[in-house]
């Protein structure tokens, strides 16, 4: 809501300086987003007449003109508008004036032609943004001579304020000096609104046959209209200063009575009404074309307004083309309505519009507005375009309209409620200045809140009003109360935030990137991948839920990538989006990229590439948090964003928990990224899942160890050894040490060597070499036999 | 006999001839050994008159002590210098810097979102999470936003299809928790929002952190007072101003926008607070009735307060970042100021 200040001050005029009356506005709850002056500086600007236009002699484009601006002397001016004619009144920058962009007027010579002076524009007094393509013409009526500024009240600013939704009934000037007032303990006066009185007796049939979702409808015929006439300057000026173009003189009406009392308004042609004006929801399916020029196809839940032949407009939104007012209109059928917030609510967005009409209507328009609204505009139609006005046809359903809404508040609430017990005496007069109807017993209050405040409903509305009108920061603070007690802590799960700090101490940096992708990223990453897709992005590179936290770090790589950072070590936690809307999953994941040299270059760092182990061993340095280690297993797999030789499921407890690998190649390729990049992502119940340490008592007797070489083929995973190993070793196994792993001279072509140490010991005495040597036989026939492996000599 | 003193005069400058333990060594032997030479003359002894012994003894035995002295002497000056010769040729250069993975760093936004949860956390109030692809009635309905109420204008909001979404808020984390109906309730909900717009000062994905608290005889006063306690703490200024602006939310009422002296002019005015001196910091109010009825919690029994915050505003007053859409470029050189 923009409104002109000096407008705002007709009605109530409190003796605060604009600023401070901002202030007191926002402090409210009605929060002024802007004040800003409605021109720009400028001075030695007056009002002037054109006595007398020459054609330049020397410059097609100019004339010559003589001014009459009240100083006796007539000057030239040489101007280059195309509009400037002799008779008309003009704002005239004398010599000495100085312009907006301090752009100061002195005495001139145009092609050869004296020019002591300019005739402006309003573009050039900064009263529009755009350039405007002549000057700006005065009523015949304006005071040769008088200073431009001061009559046309330019010392003035418009307050926008960003109204919430609740509160509707400040969306008009009438609304905004209604608060003002009770802010002030001041009167409020607006124009006096005198009943128009019918000079004929013609009226133009309304049927509303939705009194739920229209209750009240007032029509009027204004006969004989001059759509031709202008629209006064001052109007013109005040709805400028409120955000709205002048249009029409007909429009122009309406919008003003809109922004003055806050009840939209809509003109007809009569010309184009066809037997009657009906109020009904439309029929699914009717098409109509509205005044932005858009056709738009009806749903069978939106009120129109029609005649005969069809819908004319969307009630509350927006009327159709073809049956408003236009050059041609004689007489016009003016529509003052209460539509019910509910029959308004959602219309426009559902037509994908948004207008002053469906904003209002939506928030709720005062139900006993619409016939002072229609009086007032008829006066001012009369005024503007002249015309012959009928009797009000008036339509209502009183069981339709808002009923009287008692609302009770009870002492001891409100004083629970803020902590304050306010004198009654204060309540009373808080709630009575904002328009309620106050009766008082002995536990509290009963009002009955004013036809404008929609928003007053329940207890808790009167608390919030007496609250904000006494002041939100004269109330007290205190700290809550509450009694200590202990919540369980669940020492078996390893928090997020110890996980987070693992990853910062192996290095890496956090990244938070967007839940939604790219889907040409993702595809790339993840082809098989279903997660939702949003049916309104914001652009179409995030406009798939991420199946995978991959698709975020490979973008956050290349950014890096780009702005030569070459070593890149980033983690991610967040949640990932698998599957269909109607059995999604919404995971919490883990994942972490890596690229560049293994260490930061350095003196003593080699320029090794870090490698899958390294991620590896990252990765392993969080698995080991929970303390169950073995709960964990990699088993070699295919991923299509992986190498398919350098890729590895992650298990947990026998069930898919992750994946760990190289950017396969050709998906590199296909991302543009030259560099080798490795990454892993595993889920977070998986990683927060721990146990509690358990305490076993230590061996007092001798550990014995025995190393073992076995050549087994290059293809078997050392896990399967390991495992086979595991299985064989029997109980008193501590530790099992893979030492080595070595391919190359004095191991057969295809095999390769992998040396363990393996640790034993007893709890409870000392193990002797015959039952060592036992467990080592039954390993190397087993690994023999299942593994086809060799122990080397 | 008359050449013992020529015979320790030429040992002891042989002792301090000698440039290393070993050569020493080979001294000690050829003087005090079992053959050596001083050895020799005290076997020498018996050819002596019986008269003569004793003091011929004692004159060869102090020799021998005086030499053994003169060996030791030599030998730890010899193992102290050559200490020092290793200790000078094992000198590095510990200016150097230290070898290894240096750390990483959280990203700035959970670093401010912890040190928030840590402030709630730290005097009662318990962490609650949830789901971001949330429905209507989470996000909206249940928050007393029924469909069409202007307030589903106040957020731009990204949608599946006509009920499915992503959470405009974390409050439907206080929707889930209100349901479960154990009171007294003390919660704060931290996660990803997401809003439909895009533009200098707004990011279509953000962070919040909501509160909750409901318990018998929660007032507005207990609101305020929770609030200035965060800011200051959160802030570090116990002076810091506060104030509270009346403004609306569906789901609360009395409802107020938090705004702070501006941290940056200390309410002087400039850019960042738009020459208001004042920083709209949060949102707050008493939750709404009509929210509690859906959780199906007596609000004539219980009263709370919520309240929420956006972290990435948070940081980037508390860190002075000014540019909001950095947070999520995950520029390393961005990243690395927060370590």
């Amino acid at each position: 809501m923009k409104f002109s200040e000096q407008w705002l001050r007709e009605w109530v005029s409190p003796q605060l300086a604009t600023q401070a009356l901002a202030d007191q506005i926002t402090m409210a709850g009605l929060e002024v987003d802007a004040v800003e002056p409605v021109a720009a500086l400028f001075s030695g600007v007056v009002v002037a007449e054109v006595v007398e236009k020459v054609q330049h002699p020397d410059a097609d484009k100019l004339s010559v003109c003589q001014v009459r601006d009240g100083d006796g002397e007539l000057v030239q001016v040489v101007c280059g508008a195309p509009n400037v004619a002799v008779g008309q009144k003009v704002p005239f920058a004398r010599v000495g004036a100085v312009l907006p962009g301090d752009f100061k007027i002195k005495k001139a010579k145009l092609r050869g032609q004296a020019s002591q002076g300019m005739i402006c524009s309003a573009s050039e007094l900064g009263l529009e943004e755009e350039t405007s393509p002549g000057i700006l013409e005065l009523p015949a009526g304006a005071p040769v001579g008088e200073d431009f500024r001061a009559w046309l009240g330019l010392d003035d600013h418009t307050i926008e304020v960003d109204l919430t939704p609740n509160r509707g009934d400040c969306l008009s000037l009438k609304g905004m000096a209604r608060e003002v007032g009770v802010l002030n303990r001041l009167p409020v006066q607006g124009p006096s609104v005198a009943v128009v009185s019918a000079t004929h007796d013609e009226t133009f049939p309304v049927r509303v046959e939705d009194p739920e979702r229209c209750p009240r409808y007032i029509g009027r015929l204004i006969k004989g209209v001059d759509v031709s006439a202008e629209t006064p300057l001052w109007m013109v000026e005040r709805l400028r200063r409120s955000g709205i173009r002048a249009i029409d003189p007909v429009v122009d009406v309406t919008n003003y009575v809109m922004l003055e009392l806050g009840q939209p308004l809509h003109a007809f042609d009569r010309a184009n009404l066809q037997g009657a004006v009906i109020v009904r929801l439309a029929r699914e399916g009717e098409r109509l074309v509205l005044l932005d020029g858009q056709e738009v196809t009806l749903a069978a839940d939106t009120l129109v307004i029609a005649d005969e032949r069809g819908p004319l407009a969307i009630a509350g939104v927006m009327g159709g083309e073809h049956s408003g007012v236009n050059a041609g209109t004689r007489d016009i059928f003016l529509e003052s309505a209460f539509f019910a917030p509910l029959a308004v609510a959602g219309q426009a967005r559902n037509y994908g519009l948004h207008t002053d009409a469906s904003h209002r209507f939506e928030r709720g328009v005062d139900p006993a507005l619409a016939r002072e609204a229609a009086e007032r505009a008829t006066a001012l139609l009369l005024e503007i375009v002249g015309g012959e006005p009928g009797p009000l046809v008036v339509v209502a359903s009183q069981a339709h309209l808002p009923g009287e809404r008692e609302v009770r508040l009870r002492a001891a609430r409100l004083e629970q409620a803020l902590d304050k017990a306010l004198p009654g005496d204060e309540v009373t007069e808080i709630l009575e200045r904002l328009g309620m109807a106050v009766s008082l017993d002995a536990e509290g209050w009963t009002v009955r809140a004013p036809s404008w405040r929609f928003d007053i409903a329940i207890e808790e509305d009167l608390i919030e009003e007496v609250a904000r009108i006494h002041g939100y920061n004269r109330l007290p603070v205190r700290r809550p109360k509450a009694r200590l007690a202990l919540r369980p802590d669940h020492e078996a799960r390893t928090p997020l935030a110890r996980l987070r700090r693992q990853m910062v101490a192996r290095g890496y940096q956090e990244a938070v990137t967007y839940s939604f992708v790219a889907p040409e990223l993702q595809k790339a990453l993840l082809p098989e991948a279903v997660s939702p897709v949003l049916a309104n992005p914001i652009s179409a590179d995030l406009s798939v839920m991420r199946a995978s936290l991959f698709p975020g770090l490979v973008r956050a790589l290349t950014h890096n990538l780009n702005r030569q950072q070459t070593r890149v070590r980033l983690f991610e936690t967040g949640l990932v989006f698998r599957g269909e809307l109607d059995e999604l999953q919404q995971l919490p994941m883990l994942g972490a990229l890596v690229c560049g040299s293994r260490e930061p270059e350095g003196w003593a760092a080699g320029r090794d590439r870090v490698d899958f182990f390294d991620l590896k061993g990252d990765l392993e340095s969080l698995l080991a948090m929970g303390g169950e280690p073995e709960a964990w297993r990699f088993e070699p797999a295919e991923h299509p964003a992986l190498h398919p030789g350098q890729c590895a499921r992650i298990l947990h407890r026998g069930e898919e928990a992750g994946w760990i690998g190289a950017l396969h190649p050709a998906v590199r390729a296909e991302l543009g990224l030259k560099v080798e990049a490795l990454l892993f992502e595993v889920r977070l119940d998986a990683l927060t899942h721990g146990r509690v340490p358990s305490f076993m008592p230590l061996s007092r007797f001798p550990e014995v160890r025995r190393d073992l070489a076995f050549l087994v083929d290059e293809t078997l995973p050392v896990q399967a050894l390991l495992d086979t190993l595991r299985g064989q070793a029997g109980e008193w196994l501590t530790e099992c040490r893979l030492f080595d792993v070595y391919q190359g001279q004095g191991v057969p072509e295809g095999r390769k060597s992998v040396a363990l140490g393996l640790t034993w010991q007893h709890p409870s005495r000392t193990l002797n070499d015959e039952e060592i040597n036992e467990l080592v036989d039954a390993i190397v026939t087993e690994s023999r036999q299942h593994l086809g492996a060799e122990l080397r000599g | 006999m008359d050449h013992l003193p020529t015979l320790v005069t030429e040992a002891r400058q042989a002792i301090q001839a000698a440039e290393t333990i070993s050569a020493l060594e080979e001294l000690r032997v050829r003087y005090l050994g079992k053959k050596g030479e001083i050895t020799a003359q005290l076997k020498g002894l018996g050819k002596l008159p019986a008269a003569e012994r004793p003091a011929a003894g004692e004159r060869i035995n102090q020799a021998k002590q005086a030499l053994a002295e003169e060996l030791e002497g030599r030998r730890s000056a010899l193992a102290k210098a050559e200490l020092e010769a290793r200790l000078a040729s094992e000198r590095i250069d510990v200016t150097l810097p230290g070898r290894g993975q240096p750390s990483g760093g959280l990203h700035p936004v959970t670093r401010t979102m912890e040190r928030i949860e840590g402030l709630f956390t730290r005097i009662g109030y318990d962490v609650e999470v949830g789901p971001e692809i949330e429905d209507d009635y989470h996000n909206f309905e249940a928050l007393n936003i029924p469909a069409h109420h202007p307030a589903r204008g106040m957020a731009d909001t990204f949608y599946f299809d006509a009920t499915r979404l992503l959470r405009t808020h974390t409050s439907p984390v206080q929707v889930r928790t209100m349901k479960q109906g154990q009171l007294p309730i003390r919660i704060v909900c931290p996660g990803r929002v997401y809003r439909s717009d895009s533009d200098l000062t707004h990011t279509p994905m953000f962070h919040q952190v909501e509160g909750l608290l409901v318990d018998q005889d929660v007032s507005f006063a207990d609101l305020k007072g929770t609030i200035e306690d965060f800011l200051h703490a959160f802030f570090e200024r116990d002076d810091l101003s506060v104030r509270f602006r009346p403004s609306y939310f569906p789901f609360t009422e009395p409802s107020a926008e938090v705004d702070i002296q501006c941290v940056m002019c200390a309410g002087d005015g400039c850019r960042v607070c738009s020459h208001s001196g004042w920083l709209e910091v949060m949102g707050c109010g008493m939750v709404h009735p009509e929210v509690f009825r859906h959780s199906g919690i007596d609000s004539e029994r219980y009263t709370g307060f919520a309240f929420g915050m956006g972290v990435e505003r948070l940081a980037m007053l508390r860190y002075g970042v000014n540019d909001l859409r950095m947070f999520f470029d995950n520029d390393l050189r961005f990243l690395r100021q927060f370590a």
